[in-house]
């Protein structure tokens, strides 16, 4: 059995109660970079029923992502929206999903980001981090940003958190351990950062903006 | 006295400029909050810090 639309928003009505869904439903969140972060992200919001996703990247999969990354094998060289938004669908398939496949920058931001209620930075590289989220917070102060800094390496899934840094603004990951030091990323600990990340998103959804 | 990041600090008087320039964050990798707000990246140099102020610096590391 496949499930028509109205079967899949009654299952999430089960169990988000249909107050919450309807507000999850009802959200746009951007998710920008679709790496470890981003594709986990986007698989937890997608199961939640939040109702549109706007995925940004212009980066294809690459055989060294398929540790962390929500890939698979045969989608090497594929760009990871298109390959991202089709592994969405087999999951969650009424979730509507806009794809950019662009790098995003300060010029661009406003444009790609205008229908997003919330935004999800998700990129790898820490400029790239900083600026997005400066630019939300300048350009569009009416969004909320949520970004990830510090999740590399093998320490304890414990030290990875979530601070509220302003009323728009929140932080997740151990804000110290770079991928240029030791091990590397690691998908356990991505994913928990990309755990809070979602969590942190569903929260905001829900009206809860303390962490 | 200004909170930067926990720490009281004896730099009121300073501008967010002045102060960044005598440490080492790289400018390009940070976001500031002063008093719950973001300070735009192109207010550090007009942005006096006031005794009272509490500024918190996050400086991002990369992975993704």
């Amino acid at each position: 059995m496949y499930p028509t639309k109205e079967q899949w928003l009654r299952a999430l009505c089960e169990r988000h109660g249909c107050e919450i869904q309807d507000n999850f439903t009802s959200a746009t969140v951007a998710i920008c970079g679709l790496g470890g972060l981003g594709s986990n992200i986007a698989f937890a919001l997608a199961r939640a029923g939040v109702g549109k996703l706007v995925l940004i990247d212009f980066d294809r999969v690459d055989i060294t992502n398929l540790h962390r990354q929500q890939y698979k094998a045969d989608q090497i060289a594929r760009y990871k929206t298109e390959a991202l938004a089709e592994n969405l669908k087999e999951v969650s398939p009424y979730t509507e999903i806009a794809l950019h496949t662009v790098k995003l920058t300060e010029n661009n931001a406003v444009d790609l980001l205008r229908d997003a209620d919330i935004v999800c930075e998700a990129f790898d590289d820490a400029r790239c981090k900083a600026q997005l989220v400066n630019t939300v917070l300048e350009k569009m102060p009416d969004k909320f940003v949520v970004a990830a800094s510090g999740m590399a390496g093998l320490s304890s899934a414990n030290s990875i958190r979530t601070r509220k840094i302003t009323s728009k603004f929140y932080l997740c990951g151990d804000e110290t351990s770079d991928v240029m030091d030791g091990v590397g990323l690691v998908s356990t600990r991505v994913m928990l950062c990309a755990a809070h990340q979602a969590h942190t998103v569903l929260r905001i959804l829900s009206n809860e903006f303390e962490v | 006295m200004v909170k930067i990041n926990g720490k009281d600090l004896n730099i009121a008087g300073k501008s967010i400029a002045e102060y960044l320039a005598a440490t080492n964050y790289d400018t390009k990798r940070i976001a500031v909050e002063r008093n719950g707000d973001i300070v735009f990246k192109a207010q550090y140099e007009e942005t006096v810090l006031c005794d009272g102020d509490s500024v918190e610096i996050v400086s991002f590391v990369g992975g993704g």
